[in-house]
């Protein structure tokens, strides 16, 4: 995707946008769509509030894009306006914020694999080694069409915060650091919250490519 | 041998992705890596994740309905003309 507009800087693009190039609009809408409306979800989890409410940040986006002075990237000042919107819209829905798990996620422990698969830390040879091993999972299957399916839907299961993270990272491709700055939380909780996705898609894969026999 | 700062399974798969973030500082890493070496499961569990990434990177982003994309279109042409 990034491709498309890899020969477009910032500084061109804002251009375009100011000429009313209707085409350059197209294309950062189809490109960062799909990711703002991930990001939106975090604060306001109905499909169509987040619709909504990326689509008032498009206009807004429009609305300021004179005044933009390149100071972070085109892609985090567009995403930094979709959070204030969405923060506004959820205020206003008078939803609490879930600022704790976006930015205090390490204070709900989550264990990246079940506690139960590990031998305790008690044990007299192998404390804390794995009492269930993971299954291997057969790579010819891998990328079925029906295993893509396994994953979107454990993804879609995810809670918000990590939804948006590891869509990010993962189906777009983003670097830690454009999500950092994305969705201004820190490097920590940018990796914990990726780790318990990750973490949570390979369970998922596991039980469908590997089930535990009977 | 009675090493207090070997690196158990448990442990392990909490540094997984801080490992592949190139986050682990030196000592971590190399616990890491010495525990990599001698556990098989470990060494599974860690191929699982990178299998995981790999599925999840062949997802497509979800397209814009043409009908959202037309709206967002429409309200440009609204703002080109502001």
């Amino acid at each position: 995707m990034e491709r498309s507009r890899a020969e477009a800087s910032d500084a061109q693009l804002v251009a375009a946008l100011r000429d009313g190039d209707e085409d350059t609009f197209r294309l950062l809408v189809r490109e960062w769509n799909a990711s703002l409306l991930r990001v939106a979800q975090i604060f306001v989890p109905s499909r169509a509030v987040a619709e909504e409410v990326v689509q008032d940040t498009w206009l807004r986006v429009l609305g300021a894009v004179d005044r933009f002075e390149g100071r972070s990237s085109l892609k985090t000042w567009v995403f930094r306006i979709l959070v204030n919107t969405a923060k506004t819209r959820a205020q206003r829905e008078g939803r609490s914020l879930p600022f704790s798990a976006l930015n205090d996620p390490a204070r709900i422990p989550e264990a990246a694999v079940d506690p139960d698969r590990f031998l305790p830390a008690d044990d007299d040879r192998h404390p804390g080694a794995w009492a269930v091993p993971p299954r291997a999972l057969p790579e010819e299957r891998l990328l079925a069409a029906e295993t893509r399916d396994v994953v979107r839907q454990a993804i879609e299961a995810l809670p918000p915060t990590q939804r948006a993270v590891i869509s990010l990272r993962d189906v777009e491709g983003w670097s830690a650091d454009e999500v950092r700055n994305a969705l201004d939380v820190s490097e920590v909780n940018q990796r914990v919250l990726l780790h318990r996705a990750r973490a949570r898609v390979r369970h998922s894969l596991e039980d469908y490519l590997a089930p535990e026999e009977a | 041998m009675i090493d207090a700062v070997a690196l158990g399974c448990q442990e392990f798969v909490e540094l997984v992705t801080a490992y592949l973030e190139g986050g682990l500082d030196a000592a971590d890493h190399r616990r890491f890596d010495e525990h990599l070496a001698d556990c098989g499961d470990c060494t599974e569990y860690l191929e699982q994740i990178r299998q995981t990434i790999r599925v999840t990177g062949s997802l497509r982003p979800e397209d814009l309905s043409a009908d959202a994309e037309e709206a967002l279109i429409k309200a440009f042409r609204d703002w080109r003309r502001r």
